[in-house]
Order: C-alpha cells, then structure tokens, then sequence
C-alpha cells in the first residue's frame, strides 16, 4: 500500500480503460455467454432455444463419453505432471552439483520452453509415426509393434511424452531456482555429520523443496489440463476410441464440430470451476510468501 | 560442492548429457528429416545424419510453400506469426502497465472492483471459454485480422501482477519528491516510473513474445483466409495433408523454422527470459 499517492479522480479511470474494455469484451462476456447457454437447448436447426435449467449438466454426468474424458483427463495430468517432474529435478539436482558448468547446461536445457506445443506434438508424431518414424522402426528391432493410431494406450504415451517434454525446461528452471535458495551450510553440516548424498537429497533438499515443488504440482496440472489442446489436436485429435480425448479437447469439438453449444456450455463451466480450485489454492498458497 | 566424489561427478554429468540428449533428440531428427528428399523415407530405413538437400527444402518452403494444403508460402505465416506475437506482447505490456499505475497510484471508488475484474481473467485460459469468444469475435467482424487475431489475446491479469508487484516495492520518496518538484502523474510516469520498470518490461516482452507466437487454437479458429495463417497453426494444416504423399521433410523444415525465431529470443535473451518467468509466475 502506497503512503504517497495522486488525487486525481478521473484519470485512473482512463488509465484502466483499455483493460478493463477488453476484459469484459472478450473474458467476462463471453463467460457469462458461456455460462448461460450451459441452461439452454437448442433444437437441431439451433432456430430457437430454450431454458432446460441443470438438463445439460446432469446428462453430463449420465454420458459414458464424458465420464470417460474425465478419467482420459486425471490419468494424463497425472502421467505429465510425473514425468515431467521427475526427470526435471533429476537434471536441476545433478546441474545444482555441477558449479561451474550449471549455466551451460541450463541454456542447453532451457530452450524446449520457447516451442509451441503444437509444433513439440508435430515432432514427436514424427518420431513415433508407424511407417518412418525412429522409435517404432527401433521397437521393431526388440519385436515391438508400435501403432498409436489403433493402440489407445500407444496414443497416450505419444500425448503424455510430447506434453511433458515441453515442460521440462520450465520446471527445471524453477527447481534450480529453488535448490539455489537453500543455505549450502546446512548441507554442509549434514556432510560433516557424515550423511551421504542420498540421504543428505531426502531428509534436507527435498523437504526443504517443497514449496517450489508444491508450485509446480500446481502448475502442471493446470498446464496438463487446458494448454496441451494443441499437442492433441496436432497428434491424435483425441482418439484412437476417445482415448485422449480430454476435457479441454472435448469443449472444443462438441462446440465447434459437434454443434452441440449446451453441453459444451456446460462442460465449460465444470472447467472454469477447476480452474478457479486450482488458482485459489495456487494464490492461497502464494500469499504466504508474497503479500498482495 | 560439498565433497569431492569423483565417481559422483561422473554420475551427475553423465545424467546431464543424457537429460540434454533427449531433450534435444526429436529437434535433431526434425532437422535430419529436413534436409532430406521425401524419396529417403520411402526406402524404410530411416536417415540420421543430415542430407545434401537443406537449402533446397527450406527455400522451397519459404518461397512458395506446400501448395497441396492450402497454406501460404512460409514467408507469408512467419510475417503473420511476427505481426501477432509483437501486436500480442506490445499491447500486453500497454495495457498492464497503464492498469497497474492506475491500481498502485491512485485512490479511487470501485479500485477494488476493477482489480478483481482483471484478477479473474486469470482463471478463464482461452480454451475454456472458446465458443463464445468465438462468436463474440465474429460479432465484431474480426474474423480473418491482425486485430482478431491479437486483442482478444492481450488482456491477462499476470502482466498486470507483475507491474503492480515492481511498483510497490518502488520507494514512496519518488512521488513526493515528483510532487515537491510540480510534475503530474503522466510525467511521474513517464520520466520515473516507465524507465526504472526498463529491465522487467523488457524481461515481460521475452515471454509475451513467444507466448503469442506460439498461440495454436485461436489462429486455427479465426483464421479461414490463407493469407492470415501463422506458421505455429499452419504446420497442422500441411501435417493433415501429408497422408497422400509422404511430404515430411518438407513438415519438418517448417516446424524447424516456427521454433527457429523463439528458441533463438529464449537463448539470446536468457538472463532477461528467466527472471521475467519466476517474476511473473509468482
């Protein structure tokens, strides 16, 4: 809170303006939209409409479709969010020991960040590709026959891997980051105690990790859940059989292909409403650190 | 270090070889595809080590693009993909930076409202609420633009966040001593405000840049005119018309070249990159 401030009454208005304009023109109109037509049925010409009260959202909940993108969601975000994290604080653990060369491992590591997810699914739908790509022609080596465009549980590794190879880079940064603002003395003290490394990683660093791993749990998921759209719909369009056909996925194409504007509505709103779980207990979590 | 574990050290650099190793594999097998002729996929054994036809591919791509899906020459979505993530980064940092000056420096009734009108953009990402944006864009007639394909992207509460953070923790004695000396607020902001906030606008402008150039859903959504395709959403569409004929190495230059302008802001920009990420996010 500032002390010293400006008096004016009407330039702080037009100061915010512009944001505020386009907040409510293309965020909170089009969410109230949302939210309305989750209430509404249209008849198949989508002439006329008319207010159903909670009917799209209780045939959610009866919809094995639905049902079954929903469990599509949480095993994704889950494998991601693992995957991903795992392999990356293996990295930011072994570059936090390397000293003098942290810095340039970091710049070779850091760099997937900067690729779209559409593009990190384009590449790694090439690698796996059945005819010409390398993997499967190496699993054939070993007597594997890779096919993810039949193989649904082949489809979600293809997904998962692409999702959490993109992801590397930023949780990386963030565990370095973290793993830099612990004291080296009480790592020191541990060695002098005489705790080897594994155990000095367990009973100090990762403990002592855990906001920054809390954070990224947190980020993940919200990452796994509405930003891999694009790796997706770049790769498998979320079959084969509905096989990572997830949430965000499915708002899209019963809105757009489907024409379906109630139930997409609908399942907007069930997103939305993660969403915002996910941000209180981000910001909940946040504000112990940092006072807004 | 702690101690000195030779077999440890060994350990630790080998896991950072491996890690960059993967990490960098499907770019490098991306980029062996790309210099090859579509006739070295179809013999079943696949190339590891690039091939003779590297400026050949790119600049066909460039040039006059992949005719049989309907996108442009690269050129044309790379220009695309430039108006837009600039237009997205410039118009960002604008409209938070103006935002949060009003929020920090004034008193004002319903500041709280405001505030939280744009605190809850935070929990609305674009894939959720993309039907009626959609067609609220379509509404305004913004389908096939540069401003439809920027402005609905532009309002976001983390940019925001970000300045209102920098400016609290600037020293209280800065507007008194603007106040002492007769300067209004515009010229405090001008002149004290915007060029001490240099390094975080500047570290905001990495991220924001290619966040917008790498915008997939809503260029594939808005844009049915050729001539507005950027390259990140464009890639999809020649993807899709590759079944025909194996046309992958020409994909592939084009992937390599849509991760090309980013990858390089990230690595040259990396001091500026990092701190604008863990500021923003927090």
């Amino acid at each position: 809170m500032k002390r010293t401030i400006f008096s004016n009454q009407l330039l702080p208005w037009l100061l915010l303006a512009p944001q505020l304009a386009i907040t409510f023109i293309f965020f909170i109109w089009p969410a109230a939209q949302a939210v309305w037509q989750s209430f509404l049925r249209e008849d198949a010409f989508g002439i006329r409409s008319t207010f159903v009260g909670m009917e799209n959202y209780l045939r959610l909940m009866d919809s094995p479709e639905y049902l079954n993108s929903m469990q599509v969601t949480l095993v994704f975000a889950v494998l991601v969010t693992v995957l991903s994290m795992g392999f990356s604080l293996l990295l930011a653990v072994a570059a936090d020991r390397t000293l003098r060369s942290a810095r340039a491992y970091t710049t070779l590591l850091v760099w997937p960040y900067a690729v779209a997810p559409a593009v990190a699914g384009i590449l790694w739908w090439f690698i796996f590709n059945p005819t010409i790509g390398i993997l499967p022609f190496l699993l054939e080596q070993i007597g594997y026959d890779w096919n993810h465009i039949s193989n649904p549980n082949e489809a979600m590794a293809l997904v998962v891997i692409a999702s959490a190879w993109k992801q590397i880079s930023y949780n990386f940064l963030f565990f370095v980051a973290g793993l830099q603002a612990i004291p080296a003395s009480l790592r020191e003290a541990a060695a002098i105690d005489g705790a080897g490394p594994v155990k000095r990683f367990f009973t100090i660093t990762f403990p002592l990790l855990s906001p920054t791993t809390f954070f990224l749990l947190v980020v993940n998921i919200v990452y796994a859940m509405f930003e891999t759209f694009a790796v997706i719909d770049s790769t498998t369009e979320g079959g084969p059989a509905q096989a990572t056909n997830i949430m965000v996925y499915k708002v899209y194409f019963d809105g757009f292909v489907g024409q379906n504007m109630g139930s997409s509505g609908a399942q907007s709103v069930i997103l939305m409403l993660i969403v915002i779980a996910l941000t209180v207990i981000q910001f909940r979590w946040v504000e112990k650190k940092v006072a807004y | 270090m702690i101690e000195n574990r030779p077999f440890l050290n060994f350990l630790t650099h080998l896991t950072l070889i491996i890690g960059v190793a993967l990490v960098a594999l499907p770019v490098w097998v991306a980029f062996v595809a790309s210099t090859h002729t579509a006739t070295d996929f179809g013999s079943g054994t696949i190339p590891m080590w690039p091939g003779p036809h590297l400026i050949e591919n790119y600049s066909r791509m460039l040039d006059s693009g992949l005719s049989t899906s309907g996108t442009p020459p690269v050129a044309r979505m790379v220009l695309n993909s430039l108006i837009m993530a600039l237009a997205i980064a410039f118009g960002k940092i604008i409209i938070s930076i103006l935002s949060a000056f009003a929020i920090v420096y004034f008193r004002f009734p319903l500041r709280m409202f405001a505030f939280w009108c744009i605190f809850v953009t935070l929990m609305l990402p674009v894939e959720v609420r993309i039907v009626p944006t959609f067609q609220v864009v379509a509404g305004l007639g913004l389908l096939n633009s540069y401003a439809g394909l920027s402005i609905p992207l532009i309002a976001s509460a983390t940019a925001t966040f970000l300045f209102r953070q920098v400016f609290l923790t600037m020293p209280d004695e800065l507007v008194e001593a603007a106040r002492i000396d007769g300067a209004g607020p515009m010229k405090f902001f001008r002149d004290i405000l915007l060029p001490l906030s240099r390094t975080n606008i500047a570290a905001l402008f990495v991220i924001l840049f290619i966040y917008g150039w790498n915008q997939y859903l809503w260029p594939l959504l808005i844009t049915t005119d050729a001539q507005y395709y950027t390259i990140v959403a464009g890639i999809k569409r020649m993807a899709d018309a590759v079944d025909g004929l194996p046309q992958w190495h020409l994909v592939m230059a084009t992937a390599i070249m849509a991760m090309l302008p980013p990858v390089a802001v990230v690595i040259g920009m990396q001091r500026l990159f990092v701190k604008g990420l863990v500021e923003t996010e927090k």
